[in-house]
């Protein structure tokens, strides 16, 4: 599927070629390429994937590994912007974004984003390890090639496939610290990706005209928004167990169980009354929450799972 | 050979705009920042692992 005709995108390439030589972009222009809000959250699960595992890094090194998936991730969002410039201005919640302001030139975004990616890869095999270095590289690759370039503009599968970029940040942190994997870090990563789907969809139907406008094949589009909503809620059913399962594996205390299944029941309270919203207005205010909820949800989870490790050391369990 | 008014009206150079050199010196401030903190992160490493730096399996 081709998002925008070939006359747009020669306008596109025109804007572009009449730009200033001499770029005017700021250092806060090239922090707002990388997505800081994605980031944060990307180091945010990273950290409780490197604090989770049985090997404790040095802190110098943890430090390393934690700037470095950071960059990574800095790197993919400028490499997907890059790509996505066409899409991003014609539609409103992402026009402010340097390139289509004509604040960064697009090839200047591409040149940023692969120094990026490099030198995070390279900086945490030479640091860190390389088995995790490898994993942060096919983590940008997952995310730039096989969900920015291939799947975004042809499948509404896009964000359930992709999603899987956005859950190995987690594994990447686990990887740093013991070079290699275990079934804790693929419980985290089935969480991430089990909770993609219910958070973009629930954007998605709030921003679904700006998605049709810019021909982004996106759930609410193509099938829409009553099976959205369908599938918001079966994806937030499936969420409940998967959430709980660090706890039911044994591999988390009763404080992480009792937060993970309390925070998944009232996600999915949330999907099942956005799936019997029927005013516009209440199902909009509901995506809405749903939407709030849903980072508050991920937060919550890998917060507890994190405090439930430390109560865990100082009281020996599982010593 | 040009003349002195011909140069005047077409200048063969880029003049940089005040506010394009606010921000290249800000970018390059920026660059010089990362760039020296990637040294003492090397360094430090260095100090940390020891001959151990040597030393990166998979």
């Amino acid at each position: 599927m081709t998002n925008i005709s070939a006359t747009d995108r020669r306008d596109e390439i025109a804007r572009f070629a009449s730009a200033p030589l001499v770029s005017e972009a700021s250092v806060g222009d090239y922090v707002a390429l990388m997505k800081p809000r994605v980031m944060s959250l990307v180091v945010f699960t990273a950290t409780v994937g490197l604090a989770l595992a049985p090997v404790h890094l040095h802190p110098v090194l943890a430090f390393t590994a934690i700037l470095c998936i950071a960059a990574g991730a800095g790197a993919a969002g400028a490499l997907n912007m890059w790509y996505d410039a066409d899409i991003d201005r014609v539609m409103t919640r992402t026009a402010g974004r340097p390139i289509p302001r004509g604040r960064i030139a697009p090839g200047e975004a591409a040149g940023f984003g692969t120094t990026l990616a490099v030198g995070s890869v390279v900086v945490l095999g030479l640091l860190v390890n390389w088995a995790a270095a490898a994993l942060l590289a096919f983590t940008i690759f997952f995310y730039v090639v096989i969900y920015t370039i291939w799947l975004k503009r042809r499948t509404p599968q896009n964000i359930v496939i992709g999603g899987a970029a956005g859950a190995l940040p987690p594994v990447i942190g686990w990887m740093a610290a013991t070079g290699s994997i275990g079934i804790e870090p693929i419980l985290l990563f089935l969480i991430i990706f089990l909770w993609t789907p219910p958070h973009f969809w629930a954007l998605s139907l709030l921003r679904a005209d700006d998605y049709a406008r810019a021909r982004v094949p996106m759930l609410p589009v193509v099938s829409g928004v009553q099976e959205t909503r369908r599938q918001i809620l079966l994806y937030s059913g499936l969420l409940i167990p998967i959430g709980a399962a660090p706890w039911l594996m044994g591999y988390a205390g009763l404080l992480y169980g009792v937060t993970a299944l309390a925070a998944g029941a009232a996600m999915a309270a949330l999907a099942c009354r956005l799936l019997l919203a029927r005013k516009a207005a209440a199902a909009a205010r509901t995506a809405g929450r749903m939407f709030a909820f849903s980072i508050f949800y991920l937060f919550i989870l890998f917060a507890a799972l994190l405090i439930d490790d430390r109560l865990a050391s100082l009281i020996g369990r599982g010593a | 050979m040009k003349s002195v008014a011909n140069v005047a009206e077409k200048p063969d150079r880029i003049v940089l705009t005040e506010a394009q050199k606010r921000s290249r010196r800000a970018r390059s401030i920026a660059l010089a920042l990362v760039l020296g903190a990637l040294v003492i992160l090397f360094y430090v490493v260095t100090l940390i692992k020891g001959p151990g730096v040597l030393n990166r399996p998979l």
